[in-house]
């Protein structure tokens, strides 16, 4: 009885402790950045490394955002995700509930077809879709970045799996009233569909924000560029002021792990949902 | 029929941007694989040619596809494994009933997927420098040598990995949770009842109850773990001598930095069958060994 209880006590120590662990190997280097990022110029580069700033500074950030110009590709990522996302949403969302509670001919063969295209990774369409950009003069323009996002397959097919849960009878009853199709999707619909919607929001703007290959792609003037790309290139002329990019680090990565933190039980609960991508 | 109308405006939009600007460039992706479109042609469309299978064959010929191809290929055959070992065991420590503060390791754990790969891995190749880095200063504190991490060839793709998974793990994790959660637990009850140790339960229970969320993970992350490019793009910029160069990191130099669009494009169809090939060998792995 007594060896059952201190054995408990031991599998209990054990995983909270495994737990504890990993949480600070997780955790250490977010919190490391932010340290980092008050140092002083040339601070960081002694050994042993320094683990808190001995005078708190805010020059590094002073610097990003007056010599640097960050603030620029601050603004063009808030721009571009809060665009892709409002924009997406609308688009996603009408077609997702239209194949889930529409009948039109061909439907299910459409949706198949749009599941298929899921396997096929976007790299692919990259160069094409860069000369289309090209010659539709849409190179270094924000609409570069937001009209091949204007939709996506993972968006639609998780919007209609949400969607099908709806009862058709409430749709019916509506038609009966006479009211309209559009009348039923914005005001049935949609209040219905609040949960994934809140749920597509912050995939699609986190998705957007911390994208990579395509902006460094279409956005290859300094004015458009976004925050991550930005500091690609930073991190690349300023190999050696760790405090600097740190701070760099910090202003890329803040607004998204606040917004992830703010909206988390949407975020996991969407993934749980859709099991697939992100 | 009116609602057949309304529904095609609902759908045709979204369908139009998918079409547009997804489908129509991935078939114009595979015929400009088969063209020579470079430098010359991006100014004078006069100065393209059908060229066939040239680009295959010419890719196929070049030593550092097949480096590339090799170095990805580790990052695959290593990371993933490696990254869903981890998610199985925080996923496991979790879902354990002695677990407390569910909710906030839960979050925790999970913070790295939302942050962004350019940021973080600036944070990574300073952890991991030479002289000023946090990891070599625990290896000398514990007596062990100090490691020239981004800079040895040896060292650099392992350094990658360890980030990749550091990253992503917490993806996986809450899959798996999710399925290990849909476990029912008089599974666990009746084992407990024929005498099964914690690790028998682990083995008999757990394991074949989860083994579908397990291949789904695993085709994810294969895919993902495929498209290795910012990590390297950041860190050390597919170096040193090429060691972190990845197949998609050669279809962008190929690509926009060299102009070879037609060679790039035959590159990223490489890579799209090499993704296919695995996943359906995963799925034959799968079912050959449920039948057994």
């Amino acid at each position: 009885m007594s060896w059952r209880q201190s054995s408990q006590g031991a599998s209990r120590w054990l995983v909270n402790g495994a737990l504890i662990g990993a949480t600070a190997l997780t955790l250490a280097p977010l919190a490391w950045m932010l340290s980092v990022s008050f140092m002083t110029r040339g601070e960081a580069a002694a050994f042993p490394p320094p683990l808190v700033p001995t005078r708190p500074t805010l020059a590094n950030y002073v610097e990003l955002f007056t010599v640097l110009g960050v603030g620029r590709h601050l603004v063009n990522s808030l721009l571009l995700a809060g665009a892709v996302t409002a924009l997406s949403l609308l688009f996603n969302l009408a077609a997702g509930y239209a194949f889930a509670k529409l009948r039109f001919a061909g439907r299910d063969a459409l949706f198949r077809g749009l599941l298929g295209a899921l396997v096929i990774p976007l790299q692919v369409a990259m160069m094409p879709l860069f000369l289309m950009m090209k010659s539709l003069g849409l190179v270094n323009t924000y609409w570069g970045v937001i009209v091949p996002s204007l939709a996506s397959v993972f968006g639609v097919f998780l919007v209609r799996q949400y969607a099908r849960s709806i009862p058709d009878e409430l749709i019916e009853a509506a038609r009966i009233d006479g009211a309209g199709e559009w009348r039923i999707f914005f005001s049935i619909v949609l209040p219905l569909l609040r949960p994934i919607i809140a749920t597509l929001a912050i995939l699609t703007f986190l998705t957007c924000w911390n994208d990579f290959m395509w902006p460094l792609i279409v956005l290859s003037g300094d004015a458009q560029q976004t925050m991550p790309v930005a500091l690609a290139s930073l991190s690349r002329e300023h190999v050696q002021d760790n405090e600097l990019m740190m701070a760099g680090a910090v202003v890329t990565v803040l607004p998204v792990l606040l917004l992830f933190l703010a909206l988390q039980r949407h975020y996991l609960q969407g993934l749980m949902l859709g099991g697939v991508k992100g | 029929m009116k609602v057949e109308r309304v529904a095609w405006t609902f759908v045709a939009p979204a369908l139009a941007v998918i079409g547009l600007f997804f489908v129509l460039p991935v078939i114009a992706a595979l015929l400009l694989s088969l063209t020579d479109f470079d430098l010359y042609a991006l100014a004078d469309t006069s100065n393209l040619r059908f060229t066939g299978l040239r680009n295959y064959i010419d890719t196929l010929h070049t030593p550092l596809f097949w480096e590339a191809l090799a170095n990805t290929l580790y990052f695959v055959g290593v990371g993933v494994p490696l990254s869903m070992l981890v998610s199985l065991g925080t996923a496991l420590l979790l879902d354990s009933k002695l677990a407390r503060f569910k909710g906030f390791f839960r979050t925790a754990l999970f913070a790295p997927v939302v942050t962004t790969v350019v940021a973080v891995a600036v944070i990574w190749r300073y952890l991991f420098n030479t002289q000023y880095g946090l990891v070599n200063y625990a290896l000398t504190s514990l007596g062990f040598g100090a490691i020239d991490w981004l800079g040895d060839a040896n060292w650099s793709m392992p350094t990658i990995i360890l980030f990749a998974v550091w990253k992503n793990f917490g993806y996986n994790m809450i899959i798996l949770l999710a399925g290990l959660q849909a476990i029912p637990g008089e599974l666990y009850e009746a084992a407990r009842i024929d005498g099964a140790s914690a690790w028998q339960r682990l083995r008999h229970v757990t394991l074949p109850m989860l083994a579908p969320t397990l291949l789904l993970v695993a085709i994810i992350t294969v895919a993902g773990y495929f498209q290795l490019f910012a990590e390297p793009y950041v860190m050390t910029r597919g170096g040193p001598l090429r060691s972190t160069t990845s197949v998609l990191y050669y279809m962008y130099e190929e690509g926009f930095r060299w102009w070879n669009l037609g060679r790039a494009s035959a590159i990223a169809f490489l890579l799209f069958a090499l993704i296919l090939a695995v996943t359906a060998g995963l799925l034959r792995f799968a079912r050959g060994s449920r039948a057994a």
